[in-house]
């Protein structure tokens, strides 16, 4: 494969997980869906914060029913970790951020698929899937265990059974798992970003003039990963930058690499975007010009 | 507090650039990013009247500036940065319309009793296969006690089956001597144990309704054969009376949510079945938000029930008693549920 298609095929494959989503002022917000790492780590995220509030909780429990030596205790404790259990996902999804706090570790959100507003009884539908989802094959292979009679294949079948329908999330393009299918909701990706300084208006940025040939050769592409090594202010990856492009534009090194790369990528960008002002967006440098 | 708005900054470049396009919206991002952190910390309240009439105009103009640079900017940082604020102020303006306590009350008053409402057909779906299942198990077990081994799990029935002695079953139910020496003191974690037990029973036969409600009815079935197969060893001792009103005083709630759980779960099932007009997962859905209603409902019942079950049952020992505050709960049950109200529709 050559890197142009490379190029072109990791610029599709990014465009996939991107779902239309029309404000009603018309525009569209272009959501990308979470992918399924994010979510399963989120929930990794929450299982642990649950199992560490039940054990606070319990020792919090323990203590009080020691020292007052009555057994109401133990109903509490037997109610708080059922309503602890049930509706931590159900509380935090309802609040304004509609993600847990693991969802909200790993950046991302749940959305009401129509547009509209994530109402309560979608959060709640969803959440009480998920019980079903995590539970069934863990009870399939207790189930198993507890049973010797119980042939390890069938338990096997079982097991891969309930895993469909618990890793339905994998089958299908939108990531949705039984839950998002049956309240009609998303995950889509909600991370902050910081807004960071303007490089573009850098007194630097006029040190070095660059010709119109030598500022030809790159395309949005490359001039976005420019963006990201100025930003990063990695000194080793601003030579290695540096040079690749002195190499392909032939000029000889005679100054600082970040002024070279800063007056380079002022340049670079004025002169791509006053191609997308009058309709000429050039993807990356295997477009013509 | 808004900050004013800063003088753009001062740039050499031509009449339109990006550069200068950020340096004079710049402000609003800014501005608009503090409203929404403090409106996602503290809610509507931190905000003065004048700051929430600012939101939407914030929100606007951040939306209009998310056009104007996919169109000419190249910056990719910037771009993510509208991108994002995008989304969380649309979220944040368009999401919640109501406070907590209206939408409380309207869940109460409203919401809840007309997704049961909706779901007549599949309660009564559900309803029936209990019975069925109870009839089937009750005259079998009449007709020959042996079965009832197959249908109640030799644990969970702890010595009542057809080998029991009559005063022993009696004192199962709360009468005779048996009862007297049996503290109180355990009765609130007993009715916790029964609360959470049955809620995930009930969780589980809502969930398994996406596979078409095959399971979900063979869920429902097994329990009404459970209870069959009890009733026919108690009546077959003559003390089918006294186990009804055992039974009634909590039953009549917990069947009924059971049933409900069922008929959610149910709904859920016939709508990926036969979605009719629409298409499968639009369906779906529709059915997903009115069960998840009904779900939060049946909570709630089987809270009533526990309480019902593990205080009532074992504090009030008088059939007659029992059977009267069961008919009363299923009177009530039936009254919020299904009496037409104005109002309705919203």
């Amino acid at each position: 494969m050559t890197a142009a298609a490379a190029n072109a095929k990791s610029r599709t494959a990014g465009a996939k997980k991107i779902r239309q989503f029309i404000t009603p002022e018309g525009v569209d917000l272009e959501l990308k869906i979470a992918g399924s790492g994010l979510r399963f780590a989120a929930l990794l995220v929450d299982l642990i914060l649950i199992q560490i509030a039940l054990l606070l909780f319990w020792l919090a429990m323990l203590w009080i029913g020691v020292a007052s030596r009555s057994d109401v205790t133990e109903a509490i404790w037997m109610l708080g970790a059922f309503l602890l259990r049930t509706f931590w996902f159900i509380g935090f999804e309802l609040g304004s951020r509609a993600a847990t706090p693991g969802k909200r570790l790993m950046g991302i959100r749940v959305v009401a698929r129509d547009g509209g507003r994530l109402t309560a009884d979608a959060v709640v539908a969803r959440n009480l899937i998920r019980e079903l989802e995590l539970f069934l094959p863990l009870m399939m292979l207790g189930e198993g265990v507890a049973q010797d009679n119980v042939s390890g294949w069938l338990m096997l079948a079982g097991v891969l059974w309930s895993l469909t329908l618990s890793l339905f999330l994998l089958f299908n393009r939108d990531r949705m798992r039984m839950g998002d299918l049956i309240a009609g909701t998303w995950v889509v990706m909600a991370q902050r970003v910081k807004l960071d300084a303007d490089i573009g208006v850098d007194a630097a940025g006029e040190a070095i003039a660059f010709t119109e040939t030598e500022l030809a050769v790159y395309g949005i592409f490359e001039l976005q990963e420019l963006e990201r090594v100025l930003r990063s202010r990695d000194p080793r990856a601003m030579r290695e930058v540096a040079d690749a492009i002195r190499a392909k534009i032939g000029r000889a090194i005679a100054e600082e690499d970040d002024v070279f790369l800063l007056s380079y990528y002022r340049q670079l960008k004025a002169r791509l975007e006053r191609k997308l002002l009058f309709g000429k967006r050039r993807e990356d440098k295997y477009a013509s010009d | 507090m808004i900050p004013p708005a800063a003088p753009a900054r001062l740039i050499d470049a031509p009449s339109f650039s990006t550069s200068r396009f950020r340096a004079e919206r710049e402000a609003d991002w800014i501005a608009f990013d503090l409203l929404l952190t403090r409106l996602e910390k503290k809610g509507a309240a931190a905000l003065t009247s004048d700051e929430l009439l600012q939101l939407p105009l914030l929100y606007r103009a951040t939306l209009s500036s998310l056009s104007i640079a996919r169109a000419t900017s190249l910056d990719k940082a910037l771009l993510g940065h509208l991108e994002a604020l995008s989304i969380r102020g649309y979220f944040l303006v368009y999401g919640v319309r109501e406070s907590r306590w209206n939408r409380l009350r309207r869940f109460f008053l409203y919401d809840w009793p007309a997704a049961v409402r909706s779901v007549w057909k599949e309660t009564l779906i559900i309803s029936l296969i209990i019975l069925l299942g109870a009839l089937t198990s009750y005259s079998l077990v009449s007709n020959n006690p042996e079965w009832y081994f197959n249908f109640v799990d030799e644990e969970m029935a702890g010595g009542r089956d057809p080998r029991a002695t009559v005063e022993f079953l009696q004192s199962t139910l709360g009468h005779g001597k048996a009862v007297a020496g049996k503290g109180e003191s355990g009765l609130h974690v007993f009715a916790t144990y029964l609360f959470t037990h049955n809620s995930q029973v009930s969780i589980l036969s809502f969930a398994l309704g996406f596979a078409f409600g095959v399971p979900t009815m063979m869920l429902e079935y097994y329990q009404g054969i459970g209870l069959g197969a009890m009733m026919a060893v108690f009546s077959a001792k003559g003390l089918g009376y006294d186990f009804g009103g055992w039974l009634f005083i909590h039953g009549t709630t917990e069947l009924f949510a059971a049933a409900l759980s069922g008929a959610a779960g149910l709904r859920i099932g016939t709508a990926v079945v036969f979605p009719g007009a629409r298409g499968r997962l639009q369906a779906a859905s529709e059915a997903g938000r009115i069960a998840g209603k009904v779900m939060v409902g049946v909570i709630l019942m089987l809270f009533a029930a526990g309480l019902l079950e593990g205080f009532g049952r074992q504090l009030i020992t008088d059939t007659m008693l029992r059977y009267a505050i069961g008919t009363l709960m299923l009177l009530f049950w039936l009254a919020y549920y299904y009496i037409p109200r104005r109002e309705d529709v919203t």
